[in-house]
């Protein structure tokens, strides 16, 4: 009915810690760019991570709306989703965004975490074999 | 058969991603927009056969064929999306080239 809103409101949290984050990392590559290039380890920006979970999020979410309204379950006026006309209908509704919304977003989440810890041992095991060469 | 229709569309995303050498077709955005939608619909698919049990899989032709049909929907409308933000960015600049030509 609406299980995918879930899923829009954390992509729009994300997207707000991936523009800040990325901000943050742009002024700390300006301040350290030269101590950076000797010192640290060959890593994934945290901002990078984000915008994976941003495109899964959002991605999923277009596509699952364009469902919905196949489905005849939003509509193009005012409340939007035909639920909201019938109480009961209302009702539902929250149910399935508290469960299959809720869910969704959860593991969409721990797939990108999963996704991020393996891009890191990718990553750092490539770096461990340049410093061994 | 929308989630099988989009879950085959991103393991072939993903791998013409692998494949792919210089990453200028911006193929990661379209393949994690489809992994996302697979989550999602595999998800949606697990309480719905929670809530139908076996029934699930003895669904009519008919259901079936619309299923098909808007999983087809659903991957052109995501190609859309792929292309057109494809075309916006244009990361290796090749559309300001053939446009100032």
């Amino acid at each position: 009915m609406a299980c995918f809103l879930v899923s829009v409101a954390e992509a729009a949290v994300v997207k707000v810690m991936e523009s800040s984050q990325l901000k943050k990392e742009v002024k700390l590559a300006e301040s350290n760019e030269l101590s950076e290039a000797v010192t640290s380890d060959v890593k994934i920006p945290l901002s990078r991570k984000l915008k994976w979970l941003s495109n899964l999020l959002l991605g999923g979410s277009v596509l699952l709306l364009f469902e919905h309204i196949w489905h005849g379950e939003i509509v193009p006026w005012f409340p939007f989703l035909t639920a909201m006309n019938d109480p009961a209908d209302m009702a539902e509704m929250f149910k399935e965004m508290a469960t299959v919304g809720v869910s969704m977003a959860v593991l969409v989440t721990i797939v990108w975490f999963a996704m991020c810890r393996v891009a890191d041992k990718i990553v750092s095991g490539d770096s461990n074999e340049a410093k061994d060469l | 058969m929308t989630l099988l229709i989009t879950v085959i569309a991103a393991v072939i995303t993903t791998a013409v991603w692998y494949k792919e050498k210089d990453r200028d077709y911006k193929l990661d955005f379209l393949s994690l927009m489809l992994w996302g939608a697979s989550i999602m619909w595999f998800v949606d698919a697990i309480f719905e056969f929670a809530e139908l049990k076996a029934e699930y899989f003895n669904q009519a032709p008919m259901d079936m064929l619309n299923d098909a049909f808007l999983g087809m929907a659903v991957l052109a409308l995501a190609l859309v999306i792929w292309v057109v933000n494809l075309l916006i960015t244009d990361p290796q600049g090749r559309l300001k080239k053939k446009l100032s030509k």
